[in-house]
């Protein structure tokens, strides 16, 4: 690894699972011999709002948040919410992107309408992008909670980690019964 | 050697720091960013825990605890302490016997707050010194060295995080509890722990003296640190600020200051004495900036960087390096909203849909219900501070008279109103108020994550525990008028809060029903109802509970000939859980439980 400090930055919306994505990935990177910071905000985001969680790794790291323009890699949990922190993407970000669409208040009131082209806008700017039907593959392992061990699945091929350490870490927060779940989840992301 | 590095969160660490300096008690009432201090002193068996019913309770007990001799740590949000600054200022008089440290946790930005009040004033308002981490490795180090600065020193130490230090985790190196404190016992000190005015009088002067003896120490604190870097620029910086300085300008020369009150003055001096140009980078008020200045020392601060919010790394490069390089997106900015929302299923939605048709002027309160005010439901009208609804409403009808007869109606939780509710219902009993207060009461703290308190029938460690009862108390306080309802039973809950508004007495509703997200209890089935597009006929009423399960659907006024909405309301199963509320309001008979299908 060469001295710089990796922006990872998880967007999408209260429920969605990205605090326990987030909560792995600082593991993973600790176990991988990184300084680590991450920060959220709880509270009033568990009632569905918009929440985005900020991971930074390397050799040191000081500020827990991302400055804005400096992420490398952006993980969007829902379309809307991605386009809502364009202004934090650095010049060659990897992108992430779940294909699913929640609607916020003001669209199911029908009083505002759902942005159109989110993957477009996103794959323009993404030195690398990818769509990943999140939702239809937590289904097909039979869990739709597992949407957030998917994306995790997607991550993994684009980090210098190996996915030794990245299992182990989902096996060790999971109970007995949802592993086998989440093991599926996780490579059916990686080859999506 | 038994150490580990593991990551924390700030609040994690503290509850660690408690752990491994031997603290014996702890208290607390939930409050974001706070909360999980309290959450995780839970897993340390050698540690009493408790919620108590509010800030000042939780102080005055964690004192207690302290005047026996017992290390005690007492955790809250930035405005809970103003609910226990009247303990904290007489007990910076009487000092204490074991160590005590209170812990903080501003928010800056107000992501989960109604104001962002800066509690290093309260250290120097109430002369304690105070100690600001930057990190969590600090957070769990100055717990420690707070209580040996309490003990040392014989006063309260306030330890002081922010959302940022609270809810981000970064590596802790752990290690395993110091030896034994020493052991609680009673001793009698008169003099000093019974603030009369004669014996005041006598403990002000040794505050004075122990503010003195504290700024000399502060010159050699190790935790006021200078980092020599270039002499251009010189940055005293504290808590999270620290971190975002040394990210965006690592090459400038730094005093970190660990402990912000009071000052090491003479550090300072040769600090500023040696640097070209000195700034002060610190969340919130000018408060740093202020004693510099004092000291007849040039500084920039407040100039460079906002007042109001919370700082950032951009921020504070641009506060540093005078232009602004703050990326906007135009797409980015004109997005709707996404705000918190009551979930699907929320036992406050039916009463917050009714207050809203009957269009009352709702006194709100702080907890979950605070979310009616947004539209569609838009059914709040003030929210200030908790217990705050029962006081406005009763000064609303005193000022208004007759004029506010049924038109005026105070909504608080059960949590809520456990905290500071009583006095002001006992308030509106006593003196006769014309005010309706509807408790919603839903078994829990939810708001900040489904905590226990005394109306729940269990401790923070989950033990049994007495059950307040909110009827019985409403009664002993002096209300006639109490009644409970069930917020899924809409047109007969209306049918309470239209009498119950309308009676010039105090009266009492309870809305009885568990936070939808309750592990313990459940009333909602989870299954979801379905809407028959034929027989919608588009009139939105199910839009208007602001359910986020049900949504609208746009058609074309054209197709289908004969009929004429603009659209339709389509149910999200995934969503729904079944609380029967959108099938109550529906005059088409056109919303189903699924049958299967």
């Amino acid at each position: 690894m060469d001295n710089k400090i990796t922006n990872i930055l998880i967007v999408g919306v209260g429920g969605q699972g990205i605090i326990m994505v987030s909560e792995i990935m600082a593991d993973v990177f600790l176990e991988a011999g990184f300084d680590v910071k991450k920060s959220e905000v709880h509270g009033m985001a568990q009632r569905g709002g918009s929440v985005s969680t900020h991971v930074r790794f390397g050799p040191k790291v000081f500020s827990p948040l991302i400055k804005e323009g400096e992420v490398d890699i952006f993980m969007a949990f829902e379309e809307l919410e991605a386009l809502r922190y364009l202004h934090y993407l650095g010049p060659k970000p990897t992108i992430l992107l779940n294909r699913q669409r929640l609607n916020p208040p003001a669209v199911s009131l029908g009083n505002e309408a759902y942005p159109e082209g989110a993957a477009e806008i996103l794959s323009r700017r993404a030195e690398k992008f990818k769509g990943i039907p999140a939702r239809d593959l937590a289904l097909q392992v039979g869990d739709v909670r597992a949407v957030n061990i998917v994306l995790l699945g997607a991550l993994q091929p684009f980090l210098p980690i190996s996915e030794k350490i990245w299992t182990e870490n989902i096996l060790s927060r999971f109970p007995a019964q949802a592993q086998k779940v989440n093991l599926e989840a996780f490579e059916l992301g990686r080859s999506a | 050697m038994n150490e580990k590095r593991i990551l924390l969160s700030g609040n994690e660490a503290v509850a660690r720091g408690a752990y491994e300096s031997g603290v014996k008690v702890a208290a607390a009432y939930p409050g974001t960013p706070s909360t999980e201090i309290l959450e995780n002193i839970r897993a340390y068996k050698g540690i009493y825990g408790e919620w108590s019913p509010n800030e000042k309770v939780a102080l005055e007990m964690g004192m207690g605890a302290a005047f026996a001799g017992a290390r005690a740590l007492v955790a809250m949000k930035h405005v809970g302490v103003n609910v226990a600054a009247d303990p904290l200022f007489t007990m910076s008089y009487t000092g204490l016997r074991g160590g005590l440290v209170l812990v903080t946790a501003d928010d800056p930005e107000m992501h989960s707050s109604q104001n962002e009040q800066d509690s290093r004033n309260y250290a120097k308002f109430a002369k304690v010194p105070m100690l600001e981490p930057s990190d969590s490795q600090e957070a769990k180090d100055f717990t420690g060295l707070a209580l040996e600065l309490s003990e040392r020193f014989d006063t309260p130490v306030m330890l002081r995080s922010t959302t940022r230090i609270s809810h981000s985790k970064s590596i802790v190196l752990l290690k395993e509890p110091a030896e034994q404190t020493a052991e609680p016992k009673l001793v009698k000190d008169p003099l000093k722990f019974v603030m009369l005015p004669g014996n005041a009088r006598k403990r002000h002067p040794v505050v004075e003296k122990r503010m003195e003896d504290l700024s000399r120490f502060a010159e050699t604190f190790p935790e006021n640190r200078i980092e020599w870097g270039e002499n251009k620029i010189g940055i005293i910086t504290s808590g999270i600020s620290y971190q975002y300085a040394k990210e965006v300008k690592p090459e400038a020369s730094y005093l970190k200051l660990g402990m912000v009150y009071p000052l090491p003055q003479e550090l300072i001096r040769s600090f500023a004495s040696r640097v070209e140009k000195l700034f002060v980078v610190e969340d919130l008020d000018p408060f740093i900036e202020e004693q510099v200045r004092a000291m007849g020392i040039a500084i920039t601060g407040k100039a460079a960087f906002p007042l109001c919010g919370e700082l950032t790394p951009a921020l504070v490069a641009k506060g540093l390096k005078g232009f602004s390089p703050l990326p906007v997106d135009e797409i980015s900015r004109n997005l709707p909203a996404r705000p918190p929302i009551m979930c699907p299923g929320c036992p406050h939605r039916g009463i917050f849909s009714i207050l809203s048709k009957m269009k009352l002027y709702v006194t709100g309160d702080i907890g979950c219900y605070t979310l009616g005010f947004l539209p569609p439901l838009s059914a709040i009208d003030t929210c200030v501070c908790m217990g705050a609804s029962i006081g406005n409403a009763l000064g609303l009808d005193k000022a208004l008279g007759k004029e506010a007869l049924g038109k005026v109606v105070a909504v608080i939780g059960d949590s809520t109103f456990l905290h500071s509710g009583i006095t002001g219902l006992l308030d509106m009993a006593y003196n006769k108020g014309a005010v309706t207060l509807i408790i919603l009461d839903n078994h829990t703290t939810a708001m900040t994550g489904r905590q226990d308190h005394p109306g729940t029938g269990f401790t923070l460690r989950g033990e049994e525990a007495f059950k307040v009862d909110l009827v019985k108390l409403a009664k002993a306080l002096g209300v006639k008028h109490v009644k409970v309802v069930n917020p899924y039973q809409l047109a007969a809950t209306e049918r309470v809060i239209k009498r119950e508004v309308k009676r010039p007495e105090p009266s009492v509703i309870i809305s009885q029903a568990p936070c939808v997200l309750s592990r313990r209890e459940r009333v909602v089935t989870g299954k979801p109802f379905f809407i028959n597009s034929e027989l919608c006929t588009g009139c939105r009423a199910c839009l208007r509970l602001g359910c986020p399960a049900i949504m609208w659907v746009k058609e074309n006024e054209n197709e289908d000939g004969g009929k004429k909405r603009k659209g339709r309301a389509l149910i999200d199963h995934f969503l729904c859980n079944g609380c029967t509320l959108c099938e109550q309001v529906c005059k088409f008979s056109a919303i189903k439980e699924t049958n299967g299908q």
